[in-house]
């Protein structure tokens, strides 16, 4: 095994060892806080496939995390009411079933970032930054003004959504669904990067002139990549209205676009477990320094600040010593 | 007269904008550095010029203070984070500087503690002037007339004097203007610090007519990224052009939806849906101008 | 951010065992901007734990910073509820993050006393036995400046409020009481700064006076900026705009404005002597309403501690029901959706000889007001 092979099994085998290891101990919230660490992990594996790989810099990613998780409380919320979604052009109803929340969480998901793409890739470098953060803005705005669904006071669903077979409830059984699908993220993404179409995003962020030269467009193959990165994120927004059974504009807002990059950055660019390093961290500073002080926000910054500044590979980098991929 | 009270009114948002904008755009466009920490700057100013003004009584002092305290603040940062991030992509800078923003707050609420400044207008600027029958607050008229001082200054600065040529060779190409043996490392210390005073300036202006709160910067910050966006990053004219027509696409937005709304639908539901609307308008405006011109309205074609 | 404080420890062992100890969670914002307020809760909440002295002994208080995020909130109220194992949980100020939080800790078998946020929600169907309010029904404060703007005879009106479901409300609440026309409704942007074009519509509407709900720095900005457009327009709104968080930062833009609450720093009755005096004492600053809510919470618990054991739900829950202790309000008690049944005054803004801003009671706006959702709270 090679020693980034080495380190994405290591950081994997903390997450995991951890919260199965807390759970035995029975502190249940240590498995709550482990599981939130998996699904930011899942929501940086996506932006890092569109912004590591790719190098398209969204920050506006809480779009698609915000509208996975709409998607799932509102879903939920009929399914709660009994109320149909809409009737024409034929009755929809709304459904608990995980199975059948999440592809329509990355439908939505895909949609959106087919359209909010295919508009801000004619952009590039920070106007591309700062396009995605106006889309994002747009869809916020939007929710916190919509009273249909709670507006800025959000919406509360209760009772997490069943998955056939297991109690989703029971806090390592929703670890380990919720783990599951960063796993296969990985695995998708590892997959895909090694592939043609990723060798093609790759280059295509290395040298673009030289991709349009053998006959590649970058357009479609980032835009493509922009799709599968938001739909990754997008299934993230869905665990997490999930995890707290409750959805809200915050999650849309661009502080959450903004931590999503940190997890990223914090972890590695374009290195494949970088996000699950960085979610790991930041989940883990946040709960632990806050028992430091009562100005423990600055604490984190100066972390933060710590290892961009000393530690530009993140902590991947650290670990395998390597230069930075991207 | 009140479209034209409206009028006035975007203009003067609009410049509000511009004095936040015309630092960051500075930096922006000398340095190649996203400064998500510009608002914590525009934060420091306004709360040193509520010390000073509360200590000594007089809100110029203040002001004096707030560009000051800013502009210090402003060179330390640079000297001690934002120098090692010149050379480094745009994901470190805006990494760095969200922890400056984490920093910045927190230290200042230790400082000053968890409630709003009070800090108030001179008795010079409180009052209200009259223009040919509308009554117009003198503070506006006085911002609408500091933001038009600061783009001339600014224009004065980058055309007119040898730190501006400095600035704009440093800009076109860096290693050729330190081997003609100009020590670019304290050049962009001093444009750092003069972006900062520009905040802090601006922070205490508006402040004095805001709420001087942990974490006031953040949402100027986010509009003015906006405005330089629009205008094209690094151009004084394009914040400028930006600025204004944010701000009077933002006021008009909501001055005028409501009852343009209300000529095709219920006026319950279109006061309601025109205030939903009035707040995406600025982002919906960017995302227009940008996929139009993908380098905003003055930026350089690449 | 996680300070655990036990009050009284070793030296009161000696004393009667009453009942079981109770574990309180507070989760309230404590960073960033809106910090103000949960700090307020939070001391005003402790200083009643102190002043208990030994009734205090077997209640632990642990709290931690919601940052005001509500997915923040959530993860606490999980944490409390798993690891900490709390009894009563309290101390959020915001709508939004009690309608996180409460729902799912109250299924959970936790109480729940909100020493704030009193969305209409939950005083309505979604109502619950264990969770109680000890502010206000969220319309409430709106509700007596509509009766106060009858009263005070304005026939027409410009109402404002931001545009999310508080400001909705907020208008909704006013008008339930407003006799008068509405020459203009204005919705403003949550976190909006700038208030030129409103004022300007005030202007032009040459309304009798304005009712405008602006909580936190949106009501510092527009009251700074009315102050200095000329508009001589009465104004009226609820107490947030005018509270004791608020008024130092406003200064005498905010002099002479009249706004509605429960409590008033100089209500005349022997507890909120003691409240207020020992509050400056301790904290050297005037308490806000928030302090006097989060300091009457403490209260109810500390009266209820006295009288039941949490280990016997029904009988906490009968003692809590009976909301009896020395309120601040001078008289407080549950209606049937366990929200107060409280007067509510008028009050105006003034400048005490040292230079202090505060509320002096200029009236009483409604007696006995409960709220517009009892009926419709069957749980």
């Amino acid at each position: 095994m090679s020693r980034a092979g080495t380190v994405n099994a290591a950081l994997l085998a903390v997450l995991i060892g951890g919260a199965i290891a807390a759970h035995l101990a029975g502190e249940l919230f240590v498995v709550t806080l482990a599981t939130k660490a998996a699904i930011f992990a899942l929501a940086g594996v996506g932006l890092n496939f569109a912004l590591g790989y790719g190098g398209l810099i969204s920050f506006g990613h809480a779009a698609f995390f915000g509208l996975g998780g709409y998607v799932t409380g509102i879903l939920a919320s009929h399914a709660m009411s009994g109320e149909p979604l809409t009737t024409l052009p034929y009755t929809m109803n709304g459904t608990n079933e995980m199975l059948a929340i999440w592809p329509m969480a990355m439908l939505v998901c895909g949609l959106a970032a087919l359209a909010i793409g295919a508009l801000s890739l004619r952009t590039s470098g920070v106007y591309f930054i700062m396009v995605t953060l106006a889309f994002a803005q747009m869809i916020y705005w939007f929710a916190v003004g919509w009273p249909r669904y709670g507006g800025e006071d959000g919406l509360s669903f209760y009772v997490r959504n069943v998955f056939p077979g297991v109690n989703s409830m029971q806090p390592l059984t929703w670890f380990a669904i919720c783990t599951g699908l960063l796993l296969l993220a990985l695995v998708f993404t590892a997959t895909v990067m090694r592939a043609r179409f990723g060798l093609a995003l790759q280059a295509a962020r290395r040298n673009p002139q030289r991709t349009v030269a053998v006959g590649i467009r970058p357009f479609g193959i980032r835009l493509t990549a922009f799709v599968l990165s938001a739909m990754i994120t997008g299934l993230a927004g869905s665990l997490y209205a999930d995890l707290n059974r409750f959805v809200s504009p915050a999650m849309l807002n661009w502080h959450m676009s903004g931590e999503i990059m940190v997890f990223v950055i914090l972890g590695g660019v374009g290195r494949l477990t970088g996000p699950v390093a960085g979610a790991m961290l930041f989940v883990a500073m946040e709960h632990l320094l806050g028992g430091v002080s009562e100005y423990w926000p600055a604490l984190l910054g100066l972390v933060l600040l710590g290892i961009v500044l000393f530690a530009p590979g993140g902590i991947v980098g650290i670990l395998t010593g390597g230069r930075r991929r991207v | 007269m009140l479209i034209f009270e409206q009028f006035l009114n975007g203009l003067q948002y609009g410049m509000t904008l511009f004095l936040m904008a015309a630092g960051l755009t500075l930096v922006f466009g000398v340095m190649g550095l996203i400064n998500l920490a510009h608002g914590s700057l525009y934060m420091i100013g306004a709360f040193a010029c509520a010390a000073v003004a509360q200590a000594t009584g007089s809100f110029w002092l203040g002001v004096g203070a707030s560009l000051a305290a800013a502009a210090a603040a402003g060179a330390l940062i640079e000297l001690a984070v934002i120098r090692r991030l010149y050379h480094r992509d745009h994901l470190d800078q805006v990494l760095a500087t969200f922890a400056l923003i984490l920093i910045a707050s927190e230290g200042t609420r230790w400082v000053f503690g968890s409630f709003p400044l009070y800090l108030s207008l001179p008795p010079s600027l409180s009052g209200t002037v009259s223009l040919g029958g509308l009554v117009y607050p003198s503070f506006r008229l006085a911002v609408i007339g500091l933001g038009l001082a600061i783009a001339v200054f600014l224009f004065w600065l980058m055309r007119g004097t040898r730190l501006g040529i400095r600035i704009r060779a440093g800009e076109a190409d860096r290693e050729m203007i330190g081997a003609l043996g100009v020590d670019i490392r304290s050049l962009y210390t001093v444009v750092f610090a003069l972006g900062a005073g520009l905040a802090g300036l601006a922070g205490a202006l508006v402040g004095a007519v805001q709420s001087v709160q942990v974490g006031m910067g953040e949402p100027v910050l986010i509009l003015a990224f906006v405005v330089i966006v629009i205008g094209g990053i690094g151009s004084i004219g394009g914040a400028l052009a930006g600025a204004l027509l944010v701000g009077m696409t933002d006021t008009l937005g909501r001055a005028l939806l409501p009852a343009a709304l209300a000529t095709i639908m219920p006026q319950a539901s279109a006061t309601a849906v025109a205030a939903s609307l009035a707040s995406m308008l600025v982002y919906i405006l960017m995302a227009a101008v940008l996929v139009w011109r993908p380098t905003g309205l003055f930026g350089v074609r690449g | 951010m996680r300070y655990t404080l036990t009050l009284a420890m070793a030296a009161l062992l000696a004393a009667p065992a009453m009942a079981d100890p109770i574990k309180v969670g507070m989760i309230t914002t404590l960073s960033g901007g809106g910090a103000g307020l949960g700090v307020d809760t939070r001391d005003g909440f402790d200083l009643a734990m102190k002043l208990a002295g030994d009734a205090a002994v077997d209640i632990t208080v642990i709290t931690e910073d919601d940052q005001q995020k509500p997915d923040v909130a959530v993860q606490i109220a999980d944490r409390m509820i798993q690891s900490e194992e709390v009894d009563i949980l309290t101390g959020i100020v915001w709508s939004n993050l009690a309608m996180a939080v409460v729902p799912a800790a109250v299924q959970q078998g936790k109480f729940y006393l909100s020493t704030n946020a009193a969305p209409s929600a939950l005083a309505g169907a979604q109502c619950h036995e264990d969770y109680f309010s000890l502010s206000y029904q969220n319309d409430n404060f709106h509700e007596a400046a509509g009766q106060a703007a009858t009263d005070a005879g304005y026939e027409n009106m410009v109402i404002m409020a931001p545009n999310y479901p508080a400001g909705k409300d907020a208008l909704t609440g006013f008008k339930r009481f407003y006799e008068g026309e509405v020459a203009s409704e204005i919705f403003t942007q949550v976190g909006q700064t700038d208030y030129a074009a409103e004022i300007a519509q005030i202007r032009d509407a040459d309304a009798d006076a304005v009712f405008f709900f602006l909580p936190g720095g949106m009501g510092i900005s527009f009251l700074k900026q009315y102050s200095g457009s000329g508009v001589t327009t009465p104004l009226i709104g609820p107490a947030f705009s005018f509270s004791q968080d608020i008024l130092p930062a406003a200064g005498d833009a905010a002099l002479g404005i009249r706004n509605t609450a429960s409590w008033s720093p100089d209500l005349d009755n022997e507890a909120n002597k003691t409240f207020v005096d020992a509050f400056k004492a301790e904290y050297g600053r005037l308490p806000s309403v928030y302090a006097a809510q989060g300091y009457d919470t403490a209260n109810l618990i500390l009266s209820a501690v006295a009288t039941a054991d949490i280990a016997d739900r029904d009988a906490f829950r009968d003692a809590l029901m009976a909301a009896d202790f020395p309120t601040v309000r001078g008289k407080f008690r549950f209606g049937p959706n366990r929200h107060p049944i409280q007067d509510l005054y008028l009050r105006e803004v003034v400048r005490l000889d040292d230079g202090t801003l505060t509320n002096r009671i200029v009236d009483t706006a409604m007696t006995d007001r409960g709220d517009a959702y009892a009926a419709d709270c069957t749980n």
